[in-house]
C-alpha cells in the first residue's frame, strides 16, 4: 500500500485502498488521544497552516489538535484576520503563506474549487476543509471510521442521509466514499433540497423520511445550510422540522441497533430533537472525537513523509 | 489592382457552387468567377490557391469586441483582427459595452473606430432597453440610422414581456432582427449547467429550464406581432424542440449556436478551469446531441462565436468570482469543421451557418460570392492540423477551454474589400 | 554468495533460553517485570521468553506490543506509510521493562522506543534485550542481554526468521 498524493482535495479523488489506508493509519492514531501524554513526534518541525473563510468551530479546532499532537506547528487564520478583508485575492494570499514555507495548508471556503485552484499553484501540501457545497473529504473519512468502528463492517449496512442535501458537501463526500464499499445509500428531504441527478451518484432519493429511515443501520442527520440559502427551499423551518426532523419515532422503525450521526453544528429542535441527539443510539460527540485521529492520519500521510 | 485566386475548390452555399472555380477581384469587387481564369495582365496579383479551399469571408452575428469601455479586455482593433485570422470578415458586435450601445453616438463611434483600425467588417447590435435595464426602449431609429444591424440586450433576457413585445413590434419598422438571449435568471442565477457535473461539483447550478422557458415566451410574443426573431447562443434540446416545432408554423425564426456546444459538455468544469464557465454552460452530451442534430436538420441555421474576450485576472480567481465567457473567433470555424469529419454536415452546409445565413439575418450583401459582390472571402485548408495556443491569439482574450487542442482545419487567407487583411505564416506570398 | 546460518532452529531456541535465565538473574526473577515487543519479530521473541519465564517461575510477566514509526528519525524516508498500532495493555509506570527486538544495529529504532516508551509513561528501568547484536552503533546505546554477537560488514544483512512469521526459526547473514 501507498500514499502518493500531494494533496488531499476530495473523495472523489481516493481510490477505496487510499480511502482504508486512512482509516487504518487513524485506527493507530487515536490511541494517542487517550493517554496522559498526548503527543507524538511524528510531524516534529512541520508547519501547518488553517486558512478559513468560513466561520467553524469543529473543523479548525480538530485540524489544530490533530496537528499538535503530531507535533507540528500551526498557525490559523480565519476571514476575520486575513488579508481577504483588504481586498487581497484568494491566489496572492495563499502565495504569501507559501512564501513562508508551511507543509500543509487547510482551506475552508465557501466556493467549489478554492481547494483545488490552491493545490495547482502551491507546493505545500493542501487539505480541503469544506469548499462550498462540493465536499468536505476529512468529515466522509471520520464518518466512515465511525461507522466502521461501532458496527464493525461497512459492507452491508443501510445508511439514511436526511436533510438539505443539494447544499451539503458533507453529503456530497459521504456518497463518494460509500459508493466504493456494498451499502445502500438512500438520501432523504424536501425534494427542493435533493437535486435532479442524485441517483448518478448511486444514492437512492426518498422524499418520504417515513420511509427512508426504514431498516436503517446508521441515520445521519444534516442542518439546513442557511449560509447557502437553504432557507428558501422550504416554506418555514418549522414545516422542515415536522417533516424532516429525527425523533424517537423514526429511530423505532430503524435497526434495533441504529447509530444517530450529525456533522454538527446540530439545530436542536429543527432537524433533530434533543431526545435523539443525547440518547444512546447517538454517536455524534464519537465523531468529534475520530475527527482528530482521522486528521492526524492525513496530515501524516500527506506531509509526514518525503513525496 | 486585379487580384486572381487560381487554382482553389470555391464553395459558395449562397449560389449552390462547389466547383473549382477561380476568381478575379477588381480592387473591391468580384469581376468575374469562371473556370481557369489566364493571368494576362501585367501588375495582376496571383494567389495560388491549388489543394484549398476558397469561400466567402465568414459573417459572426454574435461577438463581443469590449469597445468602448473594456478595452483592456478587447478593442475592436485587437477584435477583429482575432477576427480575421479565424476566418470572418464581417462581425456583429453586442451591445453590452461602457457606455452601452443605446444610442446613436455610441453607434457612431463603433461604426468610425471600426472604419479606422478595424481588420474587417464591424456590425453594430443596438440595445432593446436603454442601459440594457429591461425598462424602456432605447434609440432605435436613430441607431439604425447610424448603422445598427439588430436589437439584442445580450447578456441578459428582457424581462418585461411588454417591453420585449414593443421592441418586436419597433423592429418592424426597421426591418432588424431582434436577438433573443434567452434566460430566465429567475432559474438561473449559478455558474454551470445542472446536471450531472454539478451534482459532483457542488457549484451553483442553470437548469436547462432557464433557457427554455424563455425560448418559448419569446418565440410567442415575436409571432403575436408578426415579427422576424433570431435565438442566439442555443444551448439545450428542450429550446431546439420548441424551437423546430415554432419553425413548422412561422417561418420566421432563426437561431444560432456556438462551437463550445457541440464540443464540450459539462464535464469539463468537473476540474474547476474557469476559462469553462460560459453562458449558457456547458451542458450535458446529451444536449450536445442534440445541438449537432438541429444542425443537421436545419434547426440551428447560424453558428455565432459569442466570442467574450477577458483579461486574465477576471479568470485567475474562484470559479464562482470568474467571468463568463469563451474568447472563441480564432477556434470557431476549425471547431466547426469537426462537424464535417463527423457527417454531421456537408461542407457547403456547414459554410452556409457562416456565411449566407447570417448574412440573410442581418439583412447585408455579403456572404456569397457573385459578379460585382464585394470581395470578401478567405482561402482556408480542412486538412492542416494545428495546436490551440493562446500565445499566439491576435484577441487579448486568452480565456479559452481549448488551450492545447489540436485541430484540424486552417483559415490561410482573408481578404476583405480586396485587401488581403490576414495571411497565415504557412501561406507562401505568390 | 552463499548465506550464512549464524543460529538453526535448535541453537536459536537455546539462545533465548539463556537469555530468559540472564534477565531472571538480573532481575532476581519477574516481579513487577514487563515485556515489550518491538515489531514485527520483536513480538514473536517476547511472547517466546514470555513462555519460557511463566515455565521456569509459574509467573507469567505481561506481553506489549511497539510500533515505533512515529518516532522514528527516518519517517519521512519511509517507503511504506502503513503505521501499525501499539497495544500496551499494562501501565509501564514503577516497573521494570524489558524492551525486546532481534536485531540491534544503529541504536535508532531502541531509541524511538524508548522516547515512545517514555510517552506512555515514567517506568523505574528498560532493558534492551536482542537476538542478535550486529555491532555498528551510531548512538550510544547497548543492550543489556544479547543473544549473539556478530560484527557484520555493511553489505551484510543479519535476517532472524521466525516461524510465527517466516515458517522457520533461524539467524542468517545474508551479503547482498
Amino acid at each position: 500500500m501507498n500514499w502518493d498524493k500531494k494533496d488531499l482535495l476530495g473523495i472523489k479523488e481516493l481510490s477505496k485502498e487510499e480511502i482504508l489506508l486512512v482509516l487504518d493509519t487513524a485506527d493507530s492514531f487515536k490511541d494517542i488521544s487517550k493517554r496522559e501524554i498526548k503527543k507524538v513526534p511524528t510531524l516534529r518541525g512541520k508547519t501547518v497552516i488553517t486558512l478559513f473563510y468560513e466561520p467553524s468551530t469543529r473543523t479548525r479546532t480538530s485540524f489544530e489538535i490533530a496537528a499538535k499532537r503530531l507535533s507540528a506547528d500551526t498557525i490559523n487564520i480565519s476571514s476575520g484576520t486575513s488579508s481577504s478583508v483588504k481586498g487581497e485575492t484568494l491566489k496572492d494570499t495563499a502565495r504569501n503563506l507559501e512564501s513562508m514555507r508551511p507543509d500543509a495548508i487547510v482551506i475552508r471556503h465557501s466556493m467549489p474549487g478554492a481547494p483545488h485552484m490552491l493545490a495547482k499553484i502551491l507546493d505545500s501540501s493542501v487539505v480541503n476543509g469544506g469548499d462550498g457545497a462540493h465536499e468536505h473529504p476529512t468529515q466522509a473519512l471520520l464518518d466512515l471510521f465511525t461507522i466502521r468502528e461501532k458496527k464493525g463492517r461497512i459492507d452491508g449496512l443501510k445508511v439514511v442521509i436526511i436533510g438539505d442535501i443539494a447544499h451539503s458537501r458533507v453529503a456530497r463526500s459521504n456518497f463518494f466514499i460509500l459508493r466504493h464499499f456494498n451499502t445502500e445509500v438512500v438520501c432523504s428531504g424536501p425534494p427542493t433540497m435533493i437535486p435532479p441527478d442524485i441517483e448518478s451518484l448511486g444514492v437512492k432519493a426518498e422524499y418520504d423520511m417515513n420511509k427512508a429511515v426504514r431498516d436503517a443501520d446508521v441515520i445521519m442527520m444534516l442542518r439546513i445550510q442557511k449560509e447557502r440559502g437553504g432557507i428558501s427551499f422550504i416554506p418555514s423551518v418549522k414545516e422542515y422540522s415536522t417533516l424532516y426532523g429525527l425523533r424517537k419515532e423514526h429511530i423505532e422503525k430503524a435497526k434495533k441497533d441504529v447509530i444517530i450521526m450529525h456533522p454538527g453544528p446540530m439545530n436542536r429542535g429543527i432537524e433533530i430533537a434533543d431526545e435523539v441527539a443525547d440518547g444512546p443510539y447517538s454517536v455524534i460527540l464519537d465523531q468529534v472525537e475520530n475527527g482528530v485521529a482521522v486528521r492526524m492520519a492525513i496530515l501524516y500521510l500527506l506531509i509526514g513523509r518525503e513525496a | 489592382m486585379k487580384t486572381l485566386i487560381k487554382g482553389g475548390r470555391l464553395v459558395d452555399p449562397g449560389r449552390e457552387i462547389d466547383a473549382k472555380l477561380d476568381i478575379l477581384l477588381n480592387g473591391n469587387i468580384v469581376e468575374k468567377i469562371d473556370k481557369n481564369i489566364l493571368d494576362k495582365g501585367s501588375g495582376m496579383r496571383v494567389i495560388d490557391a491549388a489543394g484549398h479551399i476558397v469561400a466567402p469571408g465568414l459573417i459572426d452575428v454574435h461577438a463581443h469586441l469590449r469597445e468602448p469601455g473594456y478595452e483592456y479586455k478587447e478593442t475592436i482593433r485587437t477584435g477583429t483582427m482575432a477576427a480575421v485570422k479565424g476566418g470572418f470578415t464581417s462581425v456583429v458586435c453586442m451591445a453590452n459595452t461602457d457606455p452601452v450601445n443605446d444610442n446613436k453616438s455610441v453607434t457612431e463611434y463603433i461604426v468610425k473606430t471600426a472604419r479606422l483600425e478595424g481588420a474587417c467588417r464591424v456590425f453594430p447590435c443596438g440595445a432593446i432597453s436603454k442601459g440594457l435595464k429591461g425598462e424602456e426602449l432605447s434609440d432605435i431609429g436613430e441607431m439604425c440610422e447610424a448603422g445598427i444591424v439588430a436589437l439584442s440586450d445580450d447578456g441578459k433576457s428582457v424581462k418585461n414581456a411588454g417591453l420585449l413585445r414593443k421592441a418586436f413590434e419597433y423592429s418592424l419598422l426597421f426591418r432588424i432582427p431582434v436577438i433573443s438571449h434567452c434566460e430566465d435568471d429567475n432559474l438561473s442565477g449559478g455558474f454551470v449547467h445542472e446536471g450531472l457535473a454539478s451534482v459532483k461539483s457542488g457549484l451553483d447550478a442553470i437548469p436547462s429550464i432557464a433557457e427554455e422557458v424563455i425560448v418559448h415566451r419569446d418565440i410567442a410574443v415575436a409571432r403575436y406581432v408578426n415579427a422576424p426573431i433570431h435565438l442566439t447562443h442555443i444551448s439545450v434540446q428542450g429550446s431546439l424542440e420548441a424551437i423546430a416545432a415554432a419553425k413548422k408554423g412561422y417561418g420566421k425564426i432563426t437561431c444560432d449556436t456556438c462551437p463550445h456546444y457541440f464540443s464540450l459538455i459539462d464535464e469539463a468544469t468537473l476540474g474547476f478551469d474557469t476559462n469553462t464557465k460560459v453562458n449558457p454552460p456547458l451542458r450535458s452530451r446529451q444536449d450536445l446531441d442534440a445541438v449537432k442534430e438541429a444542425l443537421r436538420n436545419n434547426t440551428i441555421d447560424i453558428i455565432a462565436t459569442d466570442h467574450a474576450p477577458h483579461e486574465f485576472t477576471s479568470k485567475d480567481v474562484e470559479f464562482n468570482l470568474a467571468t463568463f465567457g469563451i474568447s472563441g473567433l480564432e477556434t470557431a470555424f476549425a471547431l466547426s469543421l469537426a462537424l464535417v469529419r463527423d457527417g454531421v454536415l456537408t461542407l457547403k452546409e456547414l459554410l452556409a451557418k457562416f456565411t449566407v445565413n447570417p448574412a440573410r439575418l442581418l439583412n447585408i450583401p455579403y456572404g456569397t460570392l457573385a459578379q460585382g459582390s464585394a470581395a470578401d472571402l478567405i482561402i482556408f485548408n480542412p486538412a492542416i492540423e494545428w495546436t490551440v495556443d493562446t500565445e499566439q491569439f491576435l484577441s487579448k482574450g486568452r480565456n479559452t477551454p481549448f488551450r492545447g487542442w489540436k485541430l484540424k482545419g486552417k483559415n490561410l487567407l482573408t481578404i476583405v474589400d480586396g485587401k488581403i487583411v490576414y495571411r497565415d505564416p504557412l501561406f507562401k506570398k505568390a | 554468495m552463499k548465506n550464512k546460518v549464524l543460529l538453526d532452529k535448535k541453537a536459536l531456541e537455546r539462545t533465548v533460553t539463556r537469555m530468559t535465565h540472564e534477565i531472571l538473574e538480573k532481575n532476581h526473577g519477574c516481579a513487577a517485570l514487563s515485556l515489550i515487543g518491538i515489531r514485527t519479530r520483536g513480538i514473536y521473541l517476547a511472547n517466546r521468553l514470555q513462555k519460557k519465564i511463566e515455565d521456569i517461575e509459574g509467573i507469567k510477566p505481561p506481553v506489549g506490543i511497539l510500533d515505533i514509526t512515529m518516532y522514528r528519525d527516518d519517517i519521512n524516508k519511509l517507503k511504506s506509510p502503513v503505521i501499525k498500532k501499539t497495544d500496551i495493555p499494562f501501565d509501564v509506570n514503577n516497573g521494570t521493562i524489558i524492551l525486546i527486538d532481534d536485531v540491534m544495529h544503529t541504536g535508532r529504532t531502541t531509541r524511538a522506543a524508548i522516547d515512545a516508551i517514555m510517552d506512555l509513561g515514567r517506568p523505574k528501568k528498560i532493558q534492551l534485550a536482542v537476538l542478535v547484536d550486529r555491532g555498528n552503533r551510531e548512538l550510544p546505546i547497548h543492550p543489556d542481554y544479547a543473544g549473539i554477537h556478530y560484527t557484520a560488514n555493511p553489505e551484510e544483512e543479519v535476517l532472524v526468521r521466525l516461524h510465527e512469521v517466516d515458517g522457520k526459526d533461524e539467524v542468517v547473514i545474508v551479503r547482498s
